[in-house]
C-alpha cells in the first residue's frame, strides 16, 4: 500500500512538525494567551490580545493558495486523490457541534492541536483533559449517523 | 495591551499554513487535529500516518521550546493550564474533564475544530466551516464573558 510509503510517511511528519513549531512559537500552546483573546471585555479597559487573529489569518492565506493550486492538479504527491469533505449541507449537527466545542474552548482555553502539543510540556491536569477529549471524541460518534463521518470526512 | 505579540503570531501562523499546505499537496489531506486524534480507533483504517503527524507535532514543539526559549511558555516559563474562575467553587480536574469532554464531543459532531474549520476550511472557502467558526468563535466569547475565568 502507497500509504505505508516512506514519502507518504515522512510528509505526514513534515506536517506536524511544522504544525507544532507554529503552535509554540505563536505561543497558541499557551491557555491563557487563548483566552486573552476570547476576553472581549477586555477590549475596552486596553488588556486585549489580539495575537490569535495574527496566527490564523497567514495560516489561512498559506492554506488558500495552496488549495487553489491543487485545483489544477488531479491528485496530490503521494495519493492518488485530495481527501475533500463531500458534504455541503449547513445542519443542526454541525451547529450544535460548534456551539459546544465553543464552550469547552471557551472554559480552558484549549483547542485539540495545542492540547496534543501541550503533551511535550505536560502541564498538570493535561492527561485529564486528553482522556475527557478522547472519551468525548468516541462518545460524539455514537450520535453521527453510520456513515455520514466518512462522506464529511472522506476519511478512508 | 496584555504581551501582543503580532510578529512571533505571524512566523507561528505562517507555519501553521505551511503545515496544512504541506499535508494537502503531499498526501491530500487535511490538518484537523480534531480529525487526526478523533479517528485513531476502529474502524478507522488509516492510523499510521495520523500517529505519525501527532508524534511529530509534539515533538517538534518540544524541539522548538529547546531552541527558542525565550519565547516564554514552554520554555522558559511553565506551561500550565488555567484554574477554573474564582467563585465557582469546582475543582480544576473536574472543570479540565467538562471542557475536554465538550470539545471531544463537539468537535466529533461539528466535524472540525479551530485547524480544520478555522484555517483548512476557510482556506477551501467552505460555507459550513464558516458557519462553524462563527459559532465556535462566538460561544467561546460569550462563555468567557459569562465564567470571567481570565
Amino acid at each position: 500500500m502507497h500509504r505505508l510509503h516512506l514519502p507518504y510517511l515522512a510528509t505526514a511528519a513534515l506536517s506536524g512538525g511544522l504544525f507544532g513549531a507554529g503552535l509554540y512559537v505563536s505561543q497558541m500552546v499557551d491557555p491563557l494567551k487563548v483566552l486573552r483573546f476570547l476576553d472581549f471585555t477586555a477590549i475596552p479597559t486596553g488588556g486585549w490580545d489580539p495575537s490569535l487573529a495574527f496566527v490564523i489569518v497567514p495560516a489561512i492565506l498559506v492554506m488558500f493558495f495552496a488549495v487553489r493550486f491543487s485545483r489544477a492538479r488531479a491528485e496530490p504527491l503521494f495519493d492518488t486523490t485530495f481527501h475533500e469533505p463531500e458534504y455541503q449541507k449547513i445542519d443542526r449537527r454541525l451547529i450544535i457541534g460548534a456551539a459546544l466545542f465553543g464552550v469547552g474552548w471557551g472554559m480552558s482555553g484549549i483547542c485539540p492541536g495545542p492540547a496534543i502539543s501541550l503533551i511535550a510540556f505536560l502541564p498538570n491536569d493535561l492527561w485529564i483533559y486528553l482522556v475527557a477529549l478522547f472519551i468525548g471524541s468516541y462518545a460524539g460518534s455514537a450520535l453521527v449517523p453510520s456513515g455520514h463521518a466518512k462522506r464529511l470526512a472522506n476519511a478512508q | 495591551m496584555e504581551a501582543f505579540s503580532p510578529l512571533t503570531a505571524t512566523i507561528g501562523g505562517v507555519l501553521i499554513g505551511l503545515a496544512s499546505a504541506v499535508l494537502w499537496l503531499g498526501n491530500g489531506r487535511l490538518a484537523g487535529i480534531s480529525g487526526i486524534f478523533g479517528q485513531l480507533l476502529p474502524p478507522a483504517q488509516t492510523v499510521i500516518w495520523r500517529l505519525v503527524f501527532l508524534a511529530a507535532l509534539i515533538a517538534a514543539t518540544f524541539l522548538a521550546s529547546r531552541l527558542f526559549p525565550d519565547l516564554g511558555v514552554g520554555g522558559t516559563e511553565p506551561a500550565q493550564l488555567v484554574a477554573p474562575p474564582a467563585g465557582w467553587s469546582i475543582p480544576t480536574p473536574v472543570w479540565v474533564a467538562i471542557a475536554g469532554l465538550l470539545t471531544g464531543i463537539g468537535t466529533k459532531i461539528g466535524n472540525g475544530c479551530t485547524s480544520g474549520h478555522g484555517v483548512c476550511g476557510l482556506a477551501r472557502l467552505s460555507r459550513r466551516s464558516l458557519v462553524a467558526v462563527l459559532v465556535f468563535f462566538g460561544v467561546a466569547i460569550i462563555t468567557v464573558t459569562i465564567t470571567g475565568i481570565v
